[in-house]
């Protein structure tokens, strides 16, 4: 059963976090139109700046959370290791695994593939969020984000939050 | 080479200008010289230097300001970033946080890797910026027009936005010497706890 996506929300308030950004994705579009039903959700235009708003939002008191296409992975590189890895501000990523098993539209196919890797290879810790153990993926994620105070990724496959 | 080279300020001195004005505001400093002499003129916790990321200066700037909606925020911008990150002026110009004065030290060139000439001398970033949606959009050249627009800006609701035209020269100063969770760490206090 997918997680319905007010409840992955009210559950993302329950650990903690409290500022929502990003660029969407078909994926993620339910935990998008939840955040903008509660007038939670600042759209930004590109992913390296949803990751330095972020930043921002961090240093003014906030939780982060960044939700992105892995697509916006890529623009969002520069970002992620001259500012938030290196200046230890921390967020979460909502990562849609677009091309997860090698089908989708060609153009998500090579970043679908490497996507795990990528994010292993700039030391972001990273978990394929799970419907059945969700809470424990969010609080597990919380747990990053307060211990070592550096962006930590959910990825998120297609059905798994409705 | 530019006509008005050499009448015009340089930026350390309109950096300086600005940071007199300031008490408790924050102020983001993009990466490059603006950030190394920012900190060398008047170095404070209320201060957020970057090192890297180049082009995200404002969109850390809006962050500040949406978390802090009662706390003045600067950017302290150029013009090579705000090229790099032009997307940023819609999405202020789309939120409009009152809190916000964006600031551009525009010399025309990217200064810190051997003043190549950027595309701003024939696109207006001022007016970018008006077309985006800030709500007030000053440009000056002269420094005494910078530091009363400035002040202004600091008193009305914003998103504001002051282009100041400047020369290519930089001060010798050297690099911060403050480690970047360090920056971080005393600029979220200044942020949260009002310490400037």
């Amino acid at each position: 059963m997918p997680i319905p996506a007010k409840t992955i929300v009210t559950d993302l308030e329950d650990v903690g976090f409290d500022f929502f950004t990003g660029v969407p994705d078909s994926t993620l579009g339910g935990i998008i139109a939840a955040l903008v039903e509660r007038r939670r959700y600042v759209p930004a235009v590109r992913e390296d700046e949803a990751m330095a708003m972020a930043a921002g939002a961090y240093m003014g008191g906030r939780a982060p959370v960044v939700l992105m296409q892995n697509s916006g992975l890529g623009t969002s590189l520069n970002a992620l290791i001259s500012l938030n890895l290196i200046y230890l501000q921390p967020c979460l990523l909502m990562i849609s695994w677009r091309g997860h098993d090698g089908k989708d539209a060609p153009e998500h196919l090579v970043m679908g593939q490497v996507l795990t890797k990528l994010l292993d290879l700039v030391r972001i810790p990273h978990r394929t969020l799970s419907a059945e153990r969700c809470k424990e993926d969010l609080s597990w994620a919380a747990q990053v984000f307060n211990q070592q105070r550096i962006p930590v990724a959910l990825l998120i496959v297609k059905g798994v939050v409705a | 080479m530019r006509p008005e080279e050499g009448v015009l300020t340089s930026r350390s001195r309109a950096i300086g200008a600005v940071l007199e004005l300031l008490n408790d505001e924050l102020v983001v400093v993009c990466n490059g010289f603006a950030s190394r002499e920012a900190y060398a003129i008047r170095d404070r916790p209320a201060n957020f230097y970057m090192i890297g990321s180049m082009g995200v200066a404002p969109a850390i700037g809006l962050g500040v300001a949406l978390a802090q909606p009662r706390r003045k925020v600067l950017i302290f911008d150029g013009d090579g970033n705000v090229l790099m990150g032009m997307g940023t002026l819609a999405t202020i110009g789309a939120l409009r946080p009152k809190n916000l004065v964006h600031i551009v030290f525009d010399n025309e060139v990217y200064g810190s890797t051997g003043n190549q000439p950027t595309i701003s001398q024939v696109v207006p970033l001022d007016q970018v910026a008006k077309a985006a949606g800030y709500r007030n959009v000053q440009r000056v050249r002269e420094l005494e027009d910078l530091i009363y627009e400035a002040g202004v800006m600091l008193k009305e609701d914003g998103p504001s936005f002051l282009l100041v035209k400047v020369s290519e020269l930089a001060d010798d100063v050297g690099r911060i010497d403050i480690e970047p969770p360090a920056i971080t760490e005393r600029f979220r206090k200044a942020a949260v706890g009002g310490i400037p």
